[in-house]
This record gives structure tokens, C-alpha cells and sequence, in this order.
């Protein structure tokens, strides 16, 4: 008795599933959390984008740990959806959940960041921004701004993270090609406002007041922020004495830009909704099978009134 | 006679006390060797350097004549000197065999075989004449039990120095004369025994020979019959004991208006409902065996204890008892277990002894330090409270000296009732009979004074009147002429 | 051959041995800093107030100092409290939500503290009134905490959650004359605190419920309102650093927001020589010990040491405090020295 009453609910859910499919695409959106100021911002703009394109989108927000990750991942198989966004939490230990995902049929796209698996086929294509390149955009920026003679103070990010990493390559593989361009400090901030600040009052102090430094480049708008408070802090005029490049483009920096306190941002775009939707959509009609990272372009902004 | 344990010349000096000076200390095998003195004579520091839990400044340790250094209990332990302390130092959440086994717990592959732990925890047990079920927490035995299982404990098969430090403390006098059979027989085994115990009737009873001990120094030794009670307690105290004179007319009843009534007071299993009632200036002991349920009427007339019936007065004031609301209306209360109720081991004596006074005024308004000191500096004085300075943690003093501070405070608090549970355990001859000497002093200023005892010599000496308890029930009420041993003990014993 | 010396008499005050190896580990600190740079102890006057390394640490200490002294407080109860960061992160987020929603800054203000306190009224509910472990109550706002302040940052739609106002950042990062004011701050608070629990019987009653709860009971101190209070009190201590680590960098950021400070906290309470079971409050040792772990965070940072070893050496200077603190390795170091000799 009780076996057949369950066997009933699940036609009936499995009914019930089929009629919201029939309807529209059914997507699962595994987040990883909320920190900071981009990645809620990433969050609106696919849940809006979502709306646009008539998908009926499953949000997850894993709050930054691996096992909500898995368990939202699960959830959505278990709900026969027609296909997965996964921005990973962390890279290693996808290899069992991506199977099951497979063997279900359900085709899995990762987002933002790259996960690490031994059989490549388990999902279909990254799509996303290229860190690299984000650094490599700001250190040619530097490069022309400061006509290849610098002096450099790095605001890291996270120790270990990708983006700090990637970032910092980017950035070097440019800077190489300049012989008086060089990173004289570096340190990390956290990619938080409180960490920058923090660092940059320390490189003020073990610098004599910046002498000698031509330019502030930050991982993230975040750190940088800080950084500009703290040497504004210090009597110092970010922006003039000093030239400030980071990443992201978030609203609070498209306002120092504006006033000149700060020089360039690469930006992260948030709005990527726009990116990650077409590429699972036709994937999910043709089937047919897309290079393993796909690229969202990065554009670099500068301030309006450029500094010397 | 040679010795089995032997201590030479030990000195040791604490910051700003002279612990031990000069002593010199031996045990030979199959000896009960009794070591007495006041609180601070220097027992607990002798025991400390034989068990491996303190080093002596200067002296000699020997074991069966070849020279030694504990550094450590393990180190004693190893080379045979076992230990049992007043407070047992055992894991009571643990399960009895756990507590035998912890740190030698026998294995089989590299794994603990719990098998034969439990088998060697029974063995250990059976030899002491104890059968219990080893595969529960020690914690749901009685202190006596706990007692020897610490005991057993302490006795390995090389074991050949067992120090029992106040073994019989909290047991009643069956399962006292039980652990004095215990250490009769393992005497006959060939161990050498050092024996502990404020009980002068208990280390007549047992000891061979005695070591008196006074402020560090060795003030006698001999065998039982060079050294007679009356001839020990001047050697311990210095001075001849004044005999503890009942400083009032026999039978002296006090009438007028009573300070507290309690009328069916009782808590459903705990207590069966009782009534009592104090004047100012009376005295009253509360007598019974172990478990009558002394200490659980003086908490419910405190309040520490929640009386699910009956009512209340003070001063005719009926009130809902509870710690603060019976310090307000000026009851004071010392606990009977002052470790685990009374002290605050990381506070100083000044700390320890204002805090009843300063909860009764809010702590809003302090007592200044100057207060504090002079309360302090006064009781230190009037209890004789052995420290260098009011500052000192009372977790560094020894027992009878916390027990003393506990007293301080209910004093200080300047109560109009005061509960004394067993105000003298743990307590040596000297601070003893002050103690007692002190009760009768404020009940001749007025104070009403309820004491909680398993003494019946201390009951008989503070006592106008003697509440008779049984089985958790009030069972008789004695006064004057009546208050004596064999009364006493024919009502506690009646059907 | 036998000396009777007479009966020792220590007369120093026993606060001075507790303090100085917190002061011992910040002398060897900066020690090291004046090796690696001679400029490390510069002092100049920029922008109207005093500027370098060592105003640094202190003015970097400062939030974290008064988070330890509530920390301190709960500590000597033998309680602890780990929500403190959490509740730094609800109140940034309240104060931010506040001041876009228009109101006064005075009013936002107040507000933000309130919010701090109710942190801990929840926190003494959970430990005072239900009974439940210290570690496991705070544990449950140190979890839920960020989430809350998250929360919060939604409510007005928190895309750009920066704020601009002169009352909050002259509190955090102005100056009075020479002086940063959130060190003035800081030690107002730090008096403050210390009238509270010395010119009154709380500290006794905070330290009596900490050595023994049972025994306090008895002696009619009330330990429940005792205890809930010591919540409270943290939680006020905790808003405050809250207000200025927020008014700081002009944004609330609950996810990163005084990350670790609960940890930082409890540190700076054990290398100011308090002890985790409770029945002794050190206030000035929990402020050293803060200013102690600033002073090797700051060194850190100036040092140019690579980022990836900074919390390595940041343990191994730490394990060393607390080692100079034991009492039995000093004994075993004593031990080897005397041993030397001979």
C-alpha cells in the first residue's frame, strides 16, 4: 500500500513536471554565494535575464560551501531539469556529481569559474570571463599610461584564489616586456575595501609616503577602494601622484573614475546573463558540441579626465 | 626496622610560607604509619613530595635505602608509591573501568582490549571485596565505593607505599570500619601505609606509630602508647586544648517571638515535609546518619533547595525562600561540600569573604576597598586564617583555611540566622574546637544558629536543642538533659 | 648547613608578572621591526595628525582592543563568544541601511548599537536562561550572523552599499588635535567599561559566577542576570568596533567584515593573560594582547615578507606568546638554563 502511494506521487510529480517543461526551458543555477559586490550583481542579472528569455530558472545559492553546492547540483537532477549552470564554489571533487548528471542526460555548463576534472566530456563548455586577460588588459593600459617606466604596488587577492592568480600572470606576462616596469610591493588584501586600505597603509609607511611609485594595480575595485582611502588618508592625491588600475568596474568605482581618484578598471561584467543563456539554449537545440571555454569579452574603462 | 619509604631532612619553602623544615619521615613495610598535624602543619606538602606531585627544596628521598627523585605522580607510580586523596581526583562521567584502566590500559594488536580491562577492573575490585558493575559511570556510586575504587586504583601489583590521604572523610561509620578492615589487610600484605585522617579515634585505632607534625616542623613520633590523645593534641596545637565548656545553664529554653518558623517545608523525594523553628540566641543541630537528610532541610530553609510545600517565616515575615531572598532577610549559609558550593578557588580571601555582603547591598553599591580590607584583615584575625595577606587565591590555602574564609563570608554578611552544614569537615582538632567555641560565642550575642553534623560530640557541645532526622524525615526533637550520645543515638536508631 | 630564612613576602602588585610577557613579545616584535627597517619607528605629522608605523598599529588595534575587553568580560565568566564578528557584520549592515534610509547619523548611530546589544540579549537568552554550552549559543549567531547582515543589505536593494558621512568617519578615521579619535574612542570605552565592572560589584559578581557558579548562587548573587549581562556587554563592544570598522571603509560588507576578529578577540584575551576557565576579568592585558597581534599583522604587512607566509608566522609568533606565558615551559627553560650552568 504504501509503495503504490508513492509510486502515485511520483507519476503525478513527474506529470506535474513534464507541464512546466512543455512550457518553457528549465534551467538549474547553482550560485556560489553572495560575498562582495559581484556577485549578487551576477545573480539579479541571470535571475532578470532568466525572465527575458521565458526560462523557468532554478536558483541556488550555496552560501560558499561545497556540500549546499552538490546537494543543490543533486536536487536539480533529481528534478529532471533541462540543463545546469554550476558557478563552482570550489574546483576539485566534481567528478562523482557531474556523472550522475550525465548519466541523467542533463547537459552541465560552468560559469565564472573552471572546475577540475579528468574527463573534460562531464560538462559541456565554460563560459566566462578571462581572468588572464583582465590582467593582461590592465598591465598594457599601465604600460601605455606610464610609457613603460613604473614602479608598481600589487594589492593581491586571496591567496591561492584563481582570479588573484590569473590576474598577477596576466599582469607579469605584459610588464615582462618592459624593462623599467616593476612590482616593487606586493601583498594581499583579501579583495576586501578593509584589506586594501589595511596593506596600502602599510606600503605608505615602508615606502616613505609612495616616493618613487608610479602606480597602484588591484586585483579588485574592492581592495582598491581602500587603497585609495588610505592614501587619501595620508595626505596623498590617488589618481594624480599615483596611478590606480584594478578589476571589476563596480558602481562605487565608476564614481572615483568620475572624480579622477581613480585611473582605469577592467570590467568584470555582473550583466552576463546575456552571455551564458544563447550558448545553453542553442546547445540545448543542436546539440552539438562547443569548445571548452567560452570567452566573455572584457573591456578596459578609464577615468574621464586621465591622469599624467 | 628498616624502611620501605624514607624522607630525610626535606625542606620546602612556598612564596611566602615555610611548608616543610627539616622533616624527616619513614614508613617500613608492613606499617600503617598515621601522619597528623593542623591545617598547614606541612601533611599535604610531605604527601606531595613522596606521591611525585612536588619536589623538596633540600633532603633525600629513599626508597628501600636506594636514593630517589620523583618528578612527576607517573614517576612515583612507577616505582610503587600509590596515592589516594581526600577529594577523589577519578573521572566521575567515566565508567569504573575506565577510571582503573586510564593511562595503562592493556592492548592486544595496538588496540585497547576493553575485555581485559574490564576483567582486570573486576580482579582490582574483588581484592578490596568489592563487586559492582564496572560498565558503569563511577559517578552513580556512592562517595564510599568511589573511595575504594580510587584505592584500588592506586594499588598495582608492585605497589609497596600507599598513602591514604583522609580516606574516610565522607563515609559513614559502617563503611568506615569497612576501609579500616581493608587497610588492616593490605597492611598484612607487607605494604608500608601512610594514613591521614583528622579522626583521632580512627588513627588510634589503626596507626602503629604517629608523626606529628606543627608549621612545617616535626614536633613528635612514637607508637600509639608513648604518644596518648593527651599528650597528641598539645603536640599538634602547641598549647593545652581548652575543653570546649557548655557556656550556658542545661536545658535552656528560649521563648519570645521566634526569628524563623518553618512550617510543612518539603520537597516531593527529597524531603518529607518538617516543621522547626529558631529563636535568637538558640542554637540547634540537626543530627542523623548519612543520608537522614541534614543538609537537604538546612537548603531548603536557605533555599537553595526549591520546597514544593509548607511556608516560611522570618521575623514573622512569610517569604518564598531562595539564596538572595534569604540573605536579604539575613540567613547565611555554609555549604557542606566547599569545593564544589562554597569557594571561589580564583578569587582572593578578601574576594571570597565580602562577596555574601556585597550581593546582599547590589552592585550598584560597592564596598569599597578599604571595607573590603578592613573585613577581611578582621576575620583573617578573629578565624585565624593562616595566610600571608588577605590577596592570596583561596584555592591555594588548604582546606580547613577555605572552610574558615566560607564561614567569613556567611559572618560578614551579618546574618541574623545562620545554617552551618557540617562547618567542620575536613577540619583539624585546633580550628575544630574554635569553631565550635565560635558557634556557641554567637548564639550568646543573639544569633540563631542552625548546624547540620554527622558529629555528635560537636552537636552536643553547640546544641540547645538537637533535631533527630531519619530516612529524609524529621523524626524527634531533643533538649536539654536529653542532649546526649546515647539519647541521640537511641533516636536516630528507634523504629 | 640549614638556613631559616624567614617566611618570603611577595610584595610586587600580581598584575606585573601577567603583563610582562605580552610586553616582552611586543619589545621583541619591534625589535625585529627596527632590524628589518630603520624607519619602522618614525612618527610624523600628516595631514594634521600623527602618522607611522606605531600610530598605525595602535589605530589598527583599536577595533579589535575593544572587542577583546568584552571578550574579556565574557571569558571571566567562563563563557565565551563567538559571534562577534557576526554582530560587527549586523551592525555595518544596519548603520548602512539606516543612513540610506535618510535617517540623522546621530539616530543611525544609535540604532546600529541597539542592534548590537539585541545580539546579545540573544546570546545571554540562549546561555543564561536556557542553559545552553557558551560555545554552542554564539555559535548559532556566529553562523547565521553574516546572513542576517546580507539580509539587511537587500532590504534597501544594496547594489552600491557606500555611504558618505562626516559623523561616522570622524569617529573612525578623524582626529582630535594630533590624536586619531577612534583611540580616543577606544580608551572611553575602555574606562568606561572599567568603572562599570571595578567602581561596582559586577566584576566581582562576573568573576564569582566564573570560578563557581554554584557557590555564587549561594552567596545571592544572581548568576543568570550576571551572565546574561556579560553577553550584553560584549555585544555593545562588539557594535562599537562594528561602527568603526564600518565608518572605516564607508561600505557594509557582511562577508568579509571583521572576519576572524571573534578569534582575534579570544587570542588577545589569552595573551593578556586571562584564562578560558573563567573567574578572572584582565581588561588592560586583553587591550595589550590586541595590540600585540596588531603590532605582528603590522610588521607583517611592512616587511615585504611574501603574502602566502603571513598567517604561518603569524601562528609561530603567537604559539611563542603563549609559551612564554606557561608557567611550565618557563619552569622547563629555567630548568635547562640552571642546568647549563652546572
Amino acid at each position: 500500500m504504501k509503495l503504490t502511494s508513492l509510486f502515485s506521487a511520483a507519476i503525478g510529480a513527474a506529470v506535474l513536471m513534464s507541464a512546466t517543461s512543455a512550457l518553457a526551458v528549465t534551467i538549474g543555477f547553482s550560485q556560489v554565494g553572495d560575498e562582495g559586490d559581484w556577485r549578487p550583481a551576477f545573480s539579479r542579472d541571470m535571475q532578470a535575464e532568466a525572465k527575458k528569455e521565458g526560462i523557468d530558472l532554478k536558483f541556488a545559492d550555496a552560501q560558499g560551501k561545497e556540500e549546499a553546492q552538490l546537494t543543490a547540483v543533486r536536487s536539480f537532477i533529481a528534478q529532471k531539469v533541462d540543463a545546469i549552470i554550476i558557478a563552482p564554489v570550489v574546483v576539485t571533487g566534481w567528478d562523482q556529481v557531474l556523472r550522475e548528471a550525465k548519466r541523467a542526460n542533463i547537459p552541465v555548463f560552468l560559469a565564472d569559474r573552471d572546475v577540475d576534472v579528468t574527463d573534460k566530456s562531464l560538462y559541456v563548455t565554460r563560459i566566462s570571463a578571462d581572468f588572464n586577460l583582465e590582467g593582461k588588459l590592465a598591465g598594457a593600459w599601465l604600460a601605455q599610461a606610464s610609457k613603460g617606466n613604473c614602479n608598481i604596488v600589487e594589492l593581491q587577492g586571496t591567496t591561492g584564489a584563481a582570479p588573484a592568480i590569473e590576474r598577477k600572470k596576466g599582469f607579469e606576462a605584459i610588464i615582462s616586456n618592459f624593462p623599467n616596469m616593476k612590482i616593487i610591493k606586493t601583498q594581499s588584501g583579501d579583495f576586501t575595501t578593509d584589506g586594501g586600505k589595511k596593506v596600502m597603509e602599510a606600503f605608505i609607511k615602508s615606502t616613505d609616503n609612495l616616493k618613487g611609485v608610479c602606480a597602484s594595480f588591484a586585483h579588485n575595485d574592492n581592495m582598491q577602494l581602500g587603497a585609495i582611502q588610505a592614501m587619501k588618508e595620508a595626505g596623498l592625491k590617488p589618481g594624480k601622484d599615483v596611478l590606480m588600475v584594478s578589476v571589476d568596474y563596480v558602481p562605487a568605482m565608476k564614481t572615483e573614475l568620475a572624480k579622477g581618484e581613480a585611473n582605469a578598471s577592467v570590467e568584470l561584467r555582473s550583466a552576463i546573463g546575456k552571455y551564458i543563456y544563447p550558448v545553453v539554449l542553442n546547445y540545448l537545440k543542436d546539440k552539438k558540441p562547443l569548445p571548452k571555454w567560452v570567452v566573455i569579452p572584457s573591456d578596459l574603462h578609464t577615468a574621464a579626465t586621465p591622469g599624467n | 626496622m628498616t624502611a620501605r619509604i624514607e624522607i630525610v631532612a626535606a625542606a620546602k619553602t612556598y612564596p611566602g610560607v615555610r611548608a616543610l623544615d627539616d622533616v624527616d619521615f619513614h614508613v617500613a613495610a608492613g606499617e600503617v604509619h598515621a601522619l597528623l598535624g593542623e591545617n598547614g602543619a606541612g601533611k599535604s606538602t610531605l604527601i606531595k613530595i613522596m606521591t611525585g606531585a612536588a619536589t623538596a627544596d633540600a633532603g633525600e628521598l629513599r626508597l628501600d635505602g636506594r636514593p630517589m627523585r620523583f618528578a612527576s605522580p607517573a614517576d612515583a607510580r612507577a616505582a610503587g608509591v600509590g596515592a589516594v586523596y581526600q577529594e577523589v581526583n577519578l573521572v566521575p562521567t567515566l565508567t569504573v573501568t575506565e577510571n582503573l584502566a586510564l593511562g595503562r590500559l592493556p592492548r592486544r594488536f595496538g588496540l585497547v582490549d576493553w575485555r581485559a580491562a574490564r576483567v582486570q577492573a573486576r580482579l582490582r575490585l574483588r581484592k578490596l571485596g568489592v563487586e559492582i558493575d564496572v560498565e558503569r559511570p563511577l559517578g552513580v556510586y556512592s562517595i564510599a565505593i568511589q573511595q575504594l575504587v580510587a584505592i584500588a586504583r592506586a594499588l598495582d601489583e608492585d605497589t609497596s607505599v600507599l598513602v591514604l590521604d583522609e580516606p574516610t572523610a565522607s563515609l559513614d561509620a559502617a563503611e568506615t570500619a569497612r576501609l579500616l578492615d581493608i587497610v588492616r589487610e593490605l597492611k598484612g600484605q607487607g605494604l608500608a601505609i601512610v594514613f591521614i585522617s583528622h579522626f583521632l579515634d580512627q588513627v588510634y585505632a589503626i596507626a602503629d606509630r604517629l608523626t606529628v607534625l606543627r608549621n612545617g616542623r616535626r614536633v613528635g613520633v612514637g607508637t600509639p602508647q608513648e604518644i596518648p590523645p593527651a599528650k597528641l593534641v598539645p603536640l599538634m596545637l602547641g598549647r593545652e586544648l581548652e575543653a570546649v565548656e557548655r557556656a550556658r545553664a542545661a536545658g535552656q529554653t528560649h521563648t519570645g517571638e521566634p526569628i524563623l518558623v518553618a512550617q510543612g517545608l518539603g520537597k516531593t523525594r527529597v524531603m518529607a515535609p518538617f516543621d522547626l523553628t529558631l529563636h535568637p540566641g538558640e542554637a540547634v543541630g540537626l543530627s542523623g546518619l548519612l543520608g537522614a537528610g541534614r543538609t537537604e532541610s538546612a537548603k531548603l530553609i536557605f533555599g537553595a533547595l526549591r520546597a514544593d510545600s509548607g511556608s516560611l517565616k522570618i521575623a514573622g515575615e512569610k517569604i518564598n525562600p531562595s539564596p538572595r531572598a534569604s540573605l536579604a532577610r539575613g540567613i547565611a549559609f555554609c555549604p557542606e561540600d566547599r569545593k564544589a558550593e562554597g569557594i571561589f578557588a580564583e578569587l582572593s580571601i578578601r574576594e571570597n569573604i565580602a562577596i555574601a555582603l556585597q550581593s546582599k547591598r547590589g552592585w550598584l553599591k560597592a564596598l569599597s576597598r578599604a571595607e573590603q580590607d578592613r573585613l577581611a584583615s578582621e576575620m583573617i584575625e578573629a578565624l585565624g586564617i593562616a595566610t600571608p595577606d588577605a590577596e592570596k587565591p583561596v584555592g591555594q590555602l588548604s582546606g580547613g583555611n577555605q572552610q574558615k574564609a566560607v564561614l567569613a563570608r556567611a559572618l560578614v554578611s551579618d546574618p541574623r540566622v545562620l545554617i552551618l552544614d557540617e562547618p567542620t569537615r575536613g577540619i583539624d582538632v585546633g580550628a575544630h574546637a574554635e569553631i565550635v567555641a565560635l558557634i556557641r560565642r554567637l548564639a550568646g550575642q543573639g544569633l540563631a544558629v542552625l548546624v547540620a553534623s554527622s558529629e555528635l560530640e560537636e552537636l552536643i557541645a553547640v546544641s540547645d536543642r538537637v533535631a533527630v532526622l531519619r530516612d529524609r524525615a524529621f523524626v524527634g526533637e531533643l533538649s536539654g538533659a536529653d542532649i546526649n550520645q546515647q539519647t541521640i543515638m537511641r533516636t536516630i536508631a528507634a523504629p | 648547613m640549614k638556613s631559616f630564612s624567614p617566611p618570603l613576602k611577595i610584595s610586587t602588585p600580581r598584575a606585573a608578572p601577567r603583563l610582562l610577557w605580552p610586553l616582552v613579545a611586543l619589545a621583541l616584535i619591534f625589535a625585529v621591526d627596527g632590524i628589518i627597517s630603520p624607519h619602522f619607528f618614525a612618527i610624523r605629522i600628516v595631514e594634521g595628525r600623527l602618522f607611522g608605523n606605531l600610530v598605525d598599529i595602535v589605530y589598527r588595534a583599536t577595533p579589535i582592543a575593544i572587542v577583546a575587553l568584552g571578550m574579556a568580560i565574557v571569558i571571566g565568566t567562563k563563557g565565551i563568544d563567538l559571534s562577534v564578528g557576526a554582530i560587527i557584520a549586523i551592525v555595518g549592515a544596519t548603520l548602512d541601511w539606516r543612513i540610506h534610509m535618510g535617517d540623522p547619523h546621530l539616530l543611525a548611530l544609535a540604532i546600529a548599537l541597539a542592534a548590537g546589544v539585541a545580539c546579545g540579549l540573544w546570546n545571554g537568552l540562549l546561555v543564561a536562561v536556557l542553559d545552553i554550552q557558551p560555545i554552542i549559543a554564539t555559535l548559532i549567531l556566529m553562523v547565521s550572523g553574516r546572513g542576517v547582515g546580507l539580509m539587511i543589505n537587500l532590504i534597501y536593494g544594496g547594489s552600491d552599499p557606500s555611504f558618505e558621512s562626516p559623523l561616522l568617519q570622524g569617529l573612525s578615521t578623524g582626529h582630535i588635535g594630533l590624536i586619531p579619535t577612534r583611540i580616543l574612542v577606544g580608551i572611553g570605552l575602555w574606562i568606561a567599561l572599567w568603572a562599570l565592572v571595578r567602581r561596582t560589584a559586577l566584576g566581582l559578581f562576573l568573576e564569582a559566577v566564573g570560578a563557581n557558579p554554584k557557590a555564587a548562587e549561594l552567596a545571592g548573587v544572581e548568576a543568570r542576570a550576571i551572565k546574561w549581562a556579560a553577553y550584553v556587554i560584549s555585544g555593545f563592544m562588539a557594535a562599537a568596533a562594528g561602527v568603526i570598522l564600518t565608518a572605516d571603509t564607508h561600505t557594509s560588507d557582511p562577508v568579509s567584515i571583521g572576519l576572524y576578529s571573534e578569534l582575534d578577540a579570544i587570542l588577545a584575551v589569552v595573551i593578556g593573560g586571562g584564562s578560558l576557565n573563567g573567574g578572572r576579568i584582565y581588561l588592560l592585558g586583553a587591550v595589550l594582547g590586541a595590540v600585540v597581534i596588531q603590532a605582528l599583522t603590522t610588521s607583517i604587512l611592512t616587511s615585504g615578507l611574501p603574502p602566502e607566509y603571513n598567517l604561518v608566522v603569524k601562528a609561530g609568533v603567537v604559539l611563542v606568546v603563549l609559551l612564554l606565558q606557561s608557567a611550565r615551559t618557563r619552569a622547563a627553560v629555567a630548568r635547562l638554563a640552571t642546568g647549563r650552568k652546572r
